[in-house]
């Protein structure tokens, strides 16, 4: 029945590409770090035009499905005359998709701090900039930590999806086994085992620095 | 861009559109029934029990939903399990959307105020009509957003589905633009619809919530 030989021996070449599903997930996050950060600052803008893009922008993307998004992206791309390996269109589309969770998770943040500190610093004569670069970002990014985290965990379960496109993470190199050893079972679990103790791993962190932002 | 073979894969697309609906809302039931068994087991149960259920909750959530219908649909016949891809699908949304669900009622469970329950206990009601009169109302109101939210977001999980070949929406958009080789605009088409279905969703959702929270809040 269950083979443990077939399950321990699949650790190797998916462990192997577990670099891929990390380099999606950690360029992913660190892709729409930059890009929430501009619709985060578009979100909370005095313009109308640019709240309005940031919003549309964060319900698109939270509305559409990962796996729709990816194929979009893919057929798109070309088209608009873009030809870039499907990696950096897989990390592109991750990345974008994140960065409207991302936008949300700061805007939260920011909106969490006491108003008072802002109107305080405002009152002794603190130019507005360095309201922002001393006072609101730096408690902003202590309190998102947690949150970002939990968004990465996130991303390391959504980079399974790029295997559609063919990227050899985890999931497409686990296809790959249980093709060639005829024993689906033993292989997809070794998969989940592997996603698993990345996800604990992370999860360990988030802990961590939840545990210090508290204190 | 063509737009003619819409209407000729219309009745198809109609039927994908049919069978998305279904495995949502399955799944979603399905999970959230689950999901309240596995919180009421967490909070009457024995220990070894509640110790095994936290395990099923931390490898459920720490595993990607394509995996874990992988494991399902590919690795369950080599164990006697042999499932059809719709069946297989919504068992796997159902399982995937469990642990979610127990998450969101047992911290509604824990807003229930404990005088309430020690009220209850004190004048002597018993512990399953206190579940079913006091902890099960009370619990149920302030963990529906979360419901709500978790509801809309198995919306999106729905297309995973077919990857395992259940003939859902993306199913038949993909067989569709492998036919006819408009892969763009028939992606295209499906995220409007997915942005358009989620976005009524959460408004019908919204609505839904403030109906029923109503009495919580304060007239003025």
């Amino acid at each position: 029945m269950f083979s443990i030989q077939t399950f321990l021996d699949a650790f190797g070449p998916l462990a192997m590409a577990a670099r891929y599903t990390l380099l999606v997930s950690g360029l992913g996050i660190a892709l729409g770090l930059v890009i929430g950060a501009l619709i985060c600052a578009a979100a909370l803008s005095k313009s109308r035009a640019l709240r309005r893009f940031a919003a549309i922008w964060v319900s698109f993307l939270r509305g559409v499905p990962l796996l729709v998004q990816l194929l979009l992206m893919f057929y798109l791309l070309p088209v608009v005359g873009i030809n870039v390996p499907a990696l950096a269109a897989a990390v592109i589309t991750v990345g974008i998709c994140a960065s409207a969770y991302i936008a949300e998770i700061w805007r939260g943040a920011i909106g969490a701090l006491p108003p008072g500190q802002t109107e305080a610093a405002a009152a002794i004569g603190i130019a507005p900039t360095t309201i922002w670069t001393r006072i609101v970002l730096p408690q902003a990014v202590v309190m998102s930590l947690p949150a970002l985290v939990n968004e990465l965990i996130l991303l390391v379960k959504a980079s399974s999806l790029v295997s559609v496109v063919g990227i050899m993470e985890v999931t497409r190199a686990s296809q790959a086994q249980a093709a060639t050893t005829f024993r689906p079972l033993e292989v997809y679990l070794a998969a989940a085992c592997i996603y698993l103790a990345i996800n604990l791993c992370l999860a360990g962190i988030g802990r961590w620095l939840e545990h210090r932002a508290a204190v | 861009m063509e737009w003619s073979v819409f209407q000729q894969y219309g009745p198809m697309l109609l039927r994908g559109f049919g069978v998305t609906i279904f495995c949502w809302l399955m799944g979603t039931v399905l999970a959230m029934g689950l999901g309240l068994i596995i919180a009421l087991m967490q909070r009457y149960g024995p220990r070894p029990l509640r110790w095994l259920l936290q395990v099923y909750i931390e490898v459920i959530r720490g595993t990607p939903f394509l995996v874990q219908l992988f494991v399902l649909y590919y690795g369950g016949p080599l164990v006697g399990l042999r499932l059809d891809a719709l069946p297989a699908g919504l068992l796997g949304l159902t399982i995937y959307g469990s642990p979610y669900f127990a998450e969101i009622f047992r911290s509604g469970f824990n807003a229930v105020p404990v005088g309430q329950l020690e009220a209850a206990r004190a004048i002597g009601m018993s512990e399953t009509n206190i579940i079913r009169r006091i902890l099960l109302p009370l619990g149920l109101v302030s963990a529906l957003p979360a419901l709500v939210n978790f509801s809309i977001i198995l919306t999106k999980e729905t297309v995973i589905l077919s990857i395992i070949t259940v003939p859902e929406l993306m199913y038949q958009v993909s067989r569709m633009s492998t036919e006819t080789f408009r892969y763009l605009e028939a992606n295209l088409v499906l995220a409007l619809f997915f942005w358009g279905l989620v976005e009524t969703i959460s408004r019908v959702g919204r609505r839904l919530e403030a109906r029923i929270t109503r009495h919580l809040i304060e007239r003025v």
